[in-house]
């Protein structure tokens, strides 16, 4: 089935709560209203003939402009060969989307990779910590403005150069030297200035 | 991450809770578990990734297109070709570049090569994970050869770098192909060695067979994709029914699980699909070798600022370590506006905390061994 063919289906059942297939470059995909997702994913899945069986990926896009965080939402139907990608816009300042671990037990991981580098909060996701990163880190990395905090517990988190670092002791072992080698011999007589060439030869 | 894994326990029984790694050497790098065992019996494991988090996907935003390539190859670096190539073909569909046929070829035959030297290690290091040490010296024996393959074809050993936006960094030296089809001679006939000394062997058998059984619909579930999603009986290859680059040309076979020795998706299914799997790989490499067709192996006017109008790209490639989906998000400018790689590991490992409850602890090796998770693959 085409993106417009399961767009159908989808109208037909949720109305103007599933958006209609955008034409970007690319694949296209579909604008799913936040509430909604849950619901729409669990028709994908259980209809005979979209039988959505594999959430492919869930990942998020931080658009700091639109000030909203996309979830986005691929699938795959094993069954029919056919993908569908959903995307779901969050509001920025406190982005909340409903989970769907209950639809794909596989968006449960997702979902914690999402909550800990965008700060998406799940709804009714069972185990909502932090993956990747410690449980006490702050921000959250993969958003647009995130700056490094500069290190945690101690541990630096930027590092100087190598080069700089062997040039220093490069510097250093070449100062030394200098400093305890005997005085320069004095310097031997200029020898004598050549000849000044003849003005016109 | 340790008083969240507390609190969730039941402390009246006699159970105890150890941490399973994060040096370990059978969890395949850095991964820790945390274990809640009664006894020898495992409650449940709890995996606690992140060790080799390097933000990966932030880093693509910051490079450029084609510099983000080389940072690929970390993402799994038994099998780096498959991160380039994903990448690749990710890039290439959102600007448009027809790839030229030579330069798919030579992609199909250096991820199939990399597709049997990453296997290796995995049945290799299974072996070793489960107590026999002699066949993994076999296996790595036999990927030190296409080691040197590959160094002789890209100059690099573990992180090829070898694809490019467009094609491929360079073309097959002299000589090379009629060295690759002797080792593949030489190799069909180790697989068959291999088979008897460790694939056949009853010892081995007992111990794999029935263990840690997957059922299909929790293998979909759960997002398991490749050999792990095969060897529960879903027959599913991406390079078969999502076709992509040269394979279409080519005639293989992709193995499912049925219940080699025990019941369809034990570790023992696991195992020996990638042992199936590297025959057809095998096949693959000798029919796009014979079948090379003449020409480019890089696309024209591939610009080195490379500006893709603003959209999005998904690609599809079958790794090693089953489906590898690169998702790329361009805004018009020379930097990505999002990199994001989608890795069989990552939910490979969604699925040891139900998959391991009831295991013995030593079943918990079998388990990880045979999901061939590779931890950078997991972190990123």
């Amino acid at each position: 089935m085409t993106t417009n063919e399961i767009h159908e289906r989808l109208k037909a059942r949720f109305g103007d709560d599933v958006g209609a297939p955008t034409e970007t470059k690319g694949d296209p995909w579909l604008p799913v209203k936040r509430e909604r997702l849950v619901e729409v994913c669990r028709f994908l899945k259980e209809t005979p003939g979209l039988d959505f069986d594999f959430c492919e990926d869930l990942t998020a896009v931080d658009w700091p402009k639109r000030s909203v965080i996309e979830v986005v939402v691929h699938l795959l139907s094993y069954q029919h060969k056919h993908a569908l990608k959903l995307k779901v816009e969050a509001d920025r300042a406190a982005p909340v989307v409903d989970s769907l671990e209950g639809v794909w037990k596989t968006a449960n991981w997702f979902e914690r990779e999402v909550y800990d580098l965008f700060g998406v909060t799940f709804t009714h996701h069972p185990d909502l910590r932090r993956i990747m990163l410690p449980d006490d880190w702050v921000g959250f990395p993969l958003r647009k403005d995130y700056e490094e905090a500069g290190g945690w517990h101690g541990i630096d988190n930027v590092r100087e150069n190598p080069l700089v670092e062997l040039k220093r002791l490069d510097d250093a072992a070449r100062a030394e030297a200098a400093k305890n080698a005997p005085p320069p011999p004095p310097a031997p007589a200029a020898p004598p200035a050549a000849p000044a060439p003849t003005a016109k030869s | 991450m340790e008083k969240l894994i507390l609190r969730r326990v039941d402390r009246n029984n006699e159970e105890m809770i150890l941490n399973f790694g994060p040096q370990h050497p059978s969890t395949h790098g850095v991964i820790n578990f945390i274990v809640e065992t009664d006894g020898e019996v495992l409650r449940r494991a709890v995996p606690d990734v992140g060790y080799l988090h390097r933000s990966i996907e932030k880093i693509g935003e910051g490079t450029g297109y084609h510099g983000f390539m080389p940072f690929t190859d970390r993402i799994d670096y038994v099998a780096a070709m498959f991160p380039n190539e994903g990448y690749a073909t990710a890039v290439e569909r959102l600007c448009k570049i027809e790839v030229p046929r030579r330069a798919q070829y030579l992609r199909a035959i250096s991820c199939e090569l990399a597709r049997i030297a990453s296997h290796l290690i995995s049945v290799g290091t299974m072996a070793m994970d489960i107590g026999a040490f002699t066949p993994m010296l076999h296996g790595v024996r036999e990927r030190e050869t296409i080691n040197d393959l590959i160094e002789a074809l890209c100059g690099a050993r573990l992180t090829y770098n070898y694809h490019r936006i467009g094609g491929v960094a360079y073309d097959l030296p002299e000589g090379w192909k009629e060295k690759t089809l002797a080792f593949l001679d030489h190799f069909d006939k180790f697989l068959v060695e291999f088979d008897r000394l460790l694939s056949f062997n009853e010892i081995y058998i007992r111990r794999l067979a029935n263990v840690a059984v997957i059922p299909a619909k929790d293998a979909i579930d759960f997002g398991l994709v490749g050999p792990n999603l095969r060897g529960s009986g879903v027959d599913w290859d991406v390079r078969r029914d999502l076709p992509y680059g040269a394979y279409p040309d080519f005639e293989f076979e992709v193995p499912v699980g049925r219940g080699f020795r025990g019941t369809s998706g034990d570790c023992y299914d696991r195992y020996y699909c990638r042992v199936l799997e590297m025959g057809q790989s095998s096949r693959i490499v000798r029919q796009a070798l014979l079948q090379l067709p003449e020409g480019d192996i890089m696309a024209p006017k591939v610009a080195r600022n490379l500006k893709p109008e603003a959209g999005e790209a998904l690609s599809r490639v079958e790794s090693a370590r089953g489906e590898m989906a690169f998702y790329v998000v361009s805004d018009g400018t020379n930097k990505a506006y999002r990199v994001r790689a989608r890795t069989g590991s990552f939910t490979a490992m969604g699925i040891i905390e139900q998959a391991s409850q009831g295991l013995m602890i030593a079943d918990l090796v079998a388990l990880i061994a045979s999901l061939d998770v590779v931890a950078p693959e997991i972190d990123r």
